[in-house]
């Protein structure tokens, strides 16, 4: 495949949580499967985000956070994604998520929750299945 | 250790055994080709003398509370007094955790250990914009003095021992800390507690930190300098392997790569100017006891004796105090599963076990819903009486070091040692762990581990019960704590409160005192000392420093 038609993601650490194995488990992974990942870092905000996605030109965020201010931070990314009127981007969320929760994050438009656990060739093939360009 | 004729006639038996064991093979296959433990260290089917043959016992293992330590710190060990059971807790507000706090202590925990929510433990007011969303969640949140005050509200700090995971702010928690002992009527040298203060590893795995690692290691070097004479019971520094190994390390890289922070540690306060014995004995460390049980145990002794070495042969120390390793244990967090959540309760014992067979001084056991959200009372009790059981059921206590002399216990020791040496002299030569996790060795080390951990798991090549073999179909789990946003509302009525309250010009002048120190090349305890008990922020104090020092910037792994 060339650079051209491969998946672009960008794997990056919404807030200022600092527990990175997952999300860089899952950029080595997704990099594995073929796909192109921009990790970010940690410490970074919803703007941020949003704007590296836009000028990075993913298909694809993937975004964990272990300190349950995923409440607020997911669905922050969704809003500014929204007043950008970007909606062709598929959203992914990780990390330590209780059950209870997930409804909410699906509303505002996450496509899926990977919790602990979850089998990173699963994600690859939900992603490939869901890019939404 | 064994006489000549001994190994002769063992050598003879063990090939004949082999060789017997070898034909019936085809027949009865193992269940695996080769075992390896998470280090990639090769296990035997049998050990015996002949893996211990080269052993020296008295400088190697030698009698517990005596060089090299390998059978523990304390002559007596559990027999005089069992480990401090102490478990990490903190969340929401201060009044919250005090109650939490009170509720451990009437249960039986010994000592406390503070969780500090992400924005203190980053130099955030609970008012900044970074803070939106993490307020109260993972910890406490902590603006002031004010809140310090109500989180040790009724605690006697003279009767308990405190730990508090903090780092690149670790200079004003103990001042607040300290202010707050003094309005107890209590003075310094009665203290006694843990800062974390280790901030190497939260540039290579943990993630809080603030300054760039020059200024970060000054402030550490004046923060063991100020302990070794105003507060001579706290330990400085807790040197963390806990969250390298969670970031995915394995034991031999736990060992080697703490203790190589550690040898940075010493060689930056030999450096400005302090010496060994005097700062050595309040070195303090923590680590993870994993899943593999007697490579934990093994590792928790190659420790002591690799450690003890260095501090003698390398940075010369007299007072066996300064060769000690003495640290806190946690249960590995990684190994919580999602799934059957309960089956956590067993995974967190069995590692419970390995940490006090291998002769830890205190230990937090996880609860377990961790790996779902912020323990809840009952989970955390659970925990508790968990180590409680090890301490007064199951008789492990009653002699120290029991495994030293197994053949394989021991065997594994001294291949532990042996890889984690080849580690320190790796980062050695690349000058030392600050400049090997500025080239991103230690990162690379860490994520190429957990990668292969995970894709372990994922080729079943190890099997974690619930998880990829004997899967139920999970049920959604509720009734899990939930921090309640209101949390961020009212620490920020405070902060306004406080501001109005407190005397700005006085408040002003010595954070303008802390600046012109951090500029020269004074001791920061004091100058922050001074101003928390003014009631300067802690964001103010970090801002200050910030404008100084600057602030780091992660360098992409990738």
């Amino acid at each position: 495949m060339n650079s051209e038609t491969r998946i672009r993601v960008l794997a990056t650490k919404p807030g200022l949580d600092g527990h990175d194995r997952g999300i860089k488990v899952i950029a080595s992974a997704l990099m594995d499967a073929g796909m192109e990942v921009i990790y970010t870092g940690l410490r970074q905000t919803p703007q941020q985000i949003v704007e590296a996605a836009i000028q990075e030109d993913v298909d694809v965020i993937t975004m964990s956070s272990l300190s349950g201010a995923h409440d607020y931070l997911f669905p922050k990314v969704m809003e500014i994604l929204k007043e950008k009127g970007v909606d062709d981007i598929l959203v992914l969320g990780g990390g330590i998520i209780p059950d209870d929760d997930i409804e909410a994050l699906k509303s505002c438009g996450i496509a899926e929750i990977f919790g602990p656990g979850s089998d990173t060739r699963e994600i690859a093939k939900f992603i490939r299945e869901n890019v939404k360009r | 250790m064994y006489e000549d004729q001994e190994i002769e006639l063992l050598k003879k038996e063990n090939e004949r055994w082999s060789e017997e064991v070898q034909q019936k093979l085809a027949k009865r296959p193992e269940r695996k080709k080769e075992f390896v433990n998470t280090s990639g260290i090769p296990i035997k089917r049998l050990y015996t003398p002949l893996d211990n043959e080269e052993m020296d016992y008295f400088s190697e293992v030698g009698f517990p509370g005596e060089y090299p330590f390998t059978r523990g710190v304390q002559p007596t060990m559990y027999r005089g007094r069992h480990w401090t059971m102490r478990q990490y807790a903190g969340f929401a507000s201060a009044e919250e955790s005090n109650r939490r706090y009170k509720f451990l202590l009437e249960q039986g925990q010994t000592g406390i250990s503070v969780a500090f929510d992400l924005p203190t433990q980053i130099g955030y007011d609970s008012d900044h914009e970074m803070a939106m969303g993490e307020v109260g969640k993972v910890g406490v949140a902590i603006d002031s003095l004010l809140d310090i005050e109500t989180l040790f509200d009724g605690i006697p700090l003279d009767k308990v021992s405190t730990s508090m995971t903090i780092n690149a702010p670790a200079a004003i928690l103990l001042a607040m800390y300290i202010a707050v002992a003094e309005q107890q009527g209590i003075s310094p040298k009665k203290l006694r507690g843990t800062i974390q203060n280790d901030i190497l590893k939260e540039y290579s795995s943990r993630g809080t930190y603030i300054f760039p690692p020059k200024p970060s290691m000054r402030i550490v070097t004046d923060i063991l300098s100020f302990c070794s004479g105003n507060v001579p019971q706290w330990n400085s520094i807790s040197i963390s392997g806990y969250h390298m190994r969670e970031a995915g390390c394995t034991a031999v890289q736990e060992v080697a790569f703490t203790i190589a922070n550690g040898i940075a540690y010493v060689e930056a306060a030999l450096k400005a100017g302090l010496e060994v014995d005097s700062f050595g004995p309040t070195l303090s460390f923590f680590f993870c006891c994993h899943q593999d049980f007697f490579e934990e145990i093994a590792k928790f002794r190659a420790a002591r004796r690799l450690w003890s070495t260095i501090m003698k042969e390398r940075f010369n120390a007299k007072n066996p105090r300064s060769m000690m390793i003495r640290f806190h244990t946690q249960t590995a967090g990684c190994t919580l599963t999602a799934q059957q959540p309960k089956n956590n309760i067993m995974r967190v014992a069995f590692q419970a076990l390995s940490a006090v067979l291998g002769g830890t001084q205190s230990l937090h056991t996880n609860s377990m819903d961790e790996a779902l959200c912020l323990p809840t009372e009952e989970s955390v009790r659970i925990a508790l009486r968990t180590q409680q059981v090890i301490g007064y059921e199951l008789g492990v206590t009653d002699t120290v070091d029991p495994l030293a002399g197994s053949y394989y216990v021991e065997s594994l020791t001294r291949d532990i040692c042996e890889r984690a040496e080849d580690y320190i002299k790796k980062i050695d030569e690349m000058g030392g762990s600050p400049e090997a996790i500025e080239k991103g060795y230690i990162q690379k080390e860490i994520q190429d581990s957990a990668f292969k951990y995970q894709r372990e798991i994922e080729e079943k090549d190890r099997i974690v019960v619930g998880l990829n073999r004997f899967q139920l179909e999970e049920e959604k789990v509720t009734g899990l704590l939930k921090v309640d946003p209101a949390v961020r509302t009212t620490q920020i009525e405070n902060l306004k409160k406080l501001k109005s309250k407190r005397c700005s010009s006085k408040v002003e002048k010595l954070l303008a005192a802390l600046k012109k120190g951090a500029q020269g090349d004074d001791n920061l305890m004091p100058l922050i000392l001074e101003s928390v008990k003014a009631y300067a922020t802690l964001g103010e104090i970090c801002d200050v420093l910030k404008e100084v020092f600057g602030e780091y910037g992660q360098p992409t792994p990738f």
